[in-house]
């Protein structure tokens, strides 16, 4: 493994009685791409939003570059988040800005940038997810896969170190979902970034990532590359991989 | 399913307790962050137009049936007591000014802009572009609470100037055309009773109707949890406990501004 960029010590995580995060621990080291996957409701997105504090966890620590993250504040907490870009399940594009406000909007509010740079950028980001003629639109106005393009531009207009996304092709039909996933690849391989993906899509898995950790009743069920997955004995991983109604696993 | 009235209570009790302590956390934010006020002009600007100037028709409105009710009402009651009508523009002033124009106003204010804010920053946290920003760094106290908040503090104040000059109008034209008084008799009235301190208290009670409408319609926003459902709930917690904390803050300031 590369050097450790990020290092998920114990961590446990409980919403009112359903405990979502039981004791995991994870280090993943700079420019690696990994996906993680798991049934819905295993804590896959709670742990993303861990890694840059929109949620703080019950016991246990994560370093992020060596610092544990829940000691920063203020300004070195926002510094911290900026070396992050998110894509969200959702996109969460905001209503109100155009495409192009909301590439630039993180870039604008940071104070950081000239108006005249962003614009640049902005264009820059739109191009490399090919939306270059939609810069004027309102997310309303654009398709899911627009959507989640924009939040990718977004993602990484401010040239971050570390992208996450959270479940990229969720909602997405199989020909669009395979263009993110293409997306995603050139942009890791472009910008030369840590990728850290959550998803319960195996056919984005294999595709986006170079090492895959499933997680099972809040904690690590397996760790590994693609290919050791395809061939793991473990019967959990197993179904999760074939996709079975029956075997360990079951719905909830 | 079983009731269990002390364990409800006892929840009640506790959520009451978390919201108000969340709602004093979430003013010493508002303190906080109005020292970014420099950096957040623009956006102030967009919620003082969006919050306040298009509430105005509606204040107006308003306004102009307050005013006017309470003239025909002040004179019924004149007759029923047997008082001389030209004091009509003095109980129609003092009513309006004091109490009619600030209250009315700022439940009017806490329908629309209390349940707007909620419904809006409601929605922006059930759809994670709360969570988005925070993940740009970019701070949500500074870039949507403190202006909306900042915004009402100013904004009601103001419509409250307007609300007690339309509903001053309002009261005339109903004196002079339905009571049957002169517009100079009903004007000297007002003006004899008139004390700017009766004004500047009524403003000073808009402020703080303002400052309780802002906090609460994003208090309320920012937690909300849940779907569109939760949105609802948001919206309509945020209507009631507004305006609940209108008329008993009302009371509060009345007693502590005029005295006796």
């Amino acid at each position: 493994m590369n050097e450790c960029l990020i290092k998920i010590e114990d961590l446990h995580k409980s919403f009112d009685s359903n405990k979502v995060i039981d004791g995991l621990t994870l280090s993943i080291g700079r420019g690696e791409s990994i996906a993680i996957i798991g049934q819905s409701g295993t804590g896959k997105s709670v742990l993303l939003k861990h890694l840059i504090r929109l949620l703080s966890p019950d016991r246990g620590r994560i370093y992020f570059d060596g610092k544990d993250i829940a000691k920063l504040q203020g300004e070195n907490l926002v510094a911290m988040r900026r070396r992050y870009g998110m894509l969200f399940q959702s996109a969460a594009l905001f209503d109100s800005l155009t495409v192009a406000e909301n590439v630039g909007l993180g870039l604008h509010e940071s104070g950081d940038y000239r108006k005249s740079d962003i614009d640049i950028i902005v264009q820059d980001k739109l191009e490399m997810v090919g939306l270059s003629g939609s810069a004027d639109k309102y997310p309303a106005e654009l398709s899911g896969g627009m959507r989640k393009r924009v939040g990718l531009a977004r993602a990484i207009a401010a040239g971050p170190e570390v992208l996450l996304y959270d479940e990229p092709t969720t909602g997405l039909d199989p020909i669009t979902a395979d263009v993110i996933n293409d997306l995603i690849v050139s942009l890791n391989q472009r910008l030369l970034v840590t990728s850290i993906a959550v998803t319960h899509d195996m056919a984005s898995a294999f595709k986006i990532a170079e090492r895959i950790v499933m997680l099972y009743e809040g904690r690590i069920a397996f760790d590994g590359t693609p290919e050791q997955i395809k061939i793991s004995s473990n019967p959990i991983v197993r179904q999760f991989v074939t996709g079975r109604a029956t075997g360990p696993i079951q719905v909830r | 399913m079983e009731y269990y009235p002390v364990m409800t209570l006892g929840r009640r009790g506790v959520n009451f307790i978390t919201r108000l302590g969340g709602i004093f956390v979430m003013i010493g934010r508002f303190v906080v962050a109005l020292k970014d006020i420099p950096r957040s002009v623009r956006l102030i600007f967009e919620q003082l137009y969006a919050i306040g100037v298009q509430s105005l028709p509606l204040i107006i409105v308003i306004a102009i049936f307050v005013g006017a009710v309470s003239a025909w009402q002040a004179a019924y009651q004149f007759k029923f007591i047997g008082a001389p009508l030209r004091y009509l523009g003095q109980a129609v002033g003092k009513a309006v000014v004091i109490e009619l124009a600030p209250v009315l106003s700022a439940l009017v204010f806490a329908g629309r802009v209390g349940a707007g804010i909620a419904a809006e920053l409601g929605t922006m946290r059930v759809t994670e572009q709360i969570d988005a920003l925070e993940a740009m760094g970019i701070n949500p106290m500074r870039y949507l609470m403190m202006p909306r908040v900042l915004a009402c503090l100013i904004m009601v104040p103001l419509l409250v100037v307007f609300s007690n000059f339309i509903a001053i109008l309002g009261g005339l034209s109903v004196a002079v055309v339905g009571v049957d008084i002169s517009s100079e008799t009903f004007l000297e009235g007002f003006k004899s009773s008139f004390q700017v301190t009766d004004f500047v208290n009524g403003l000073i009670k808009a402020g703080v109707f303002g400052l309780v409408i802002g906090l609460i319609g994003c208090y309320e926003g920012f937690n909300t949890k849940g779907g569109a459902q939760g949105v609802g709930v948001s919206t309509t917690t945020s209507v009631v406990i507004s305006s609940v904390m209108i008329l008993i803050l009302d009371f509060v300031f009345t007693v502590l501004l005029f005295r006796l």
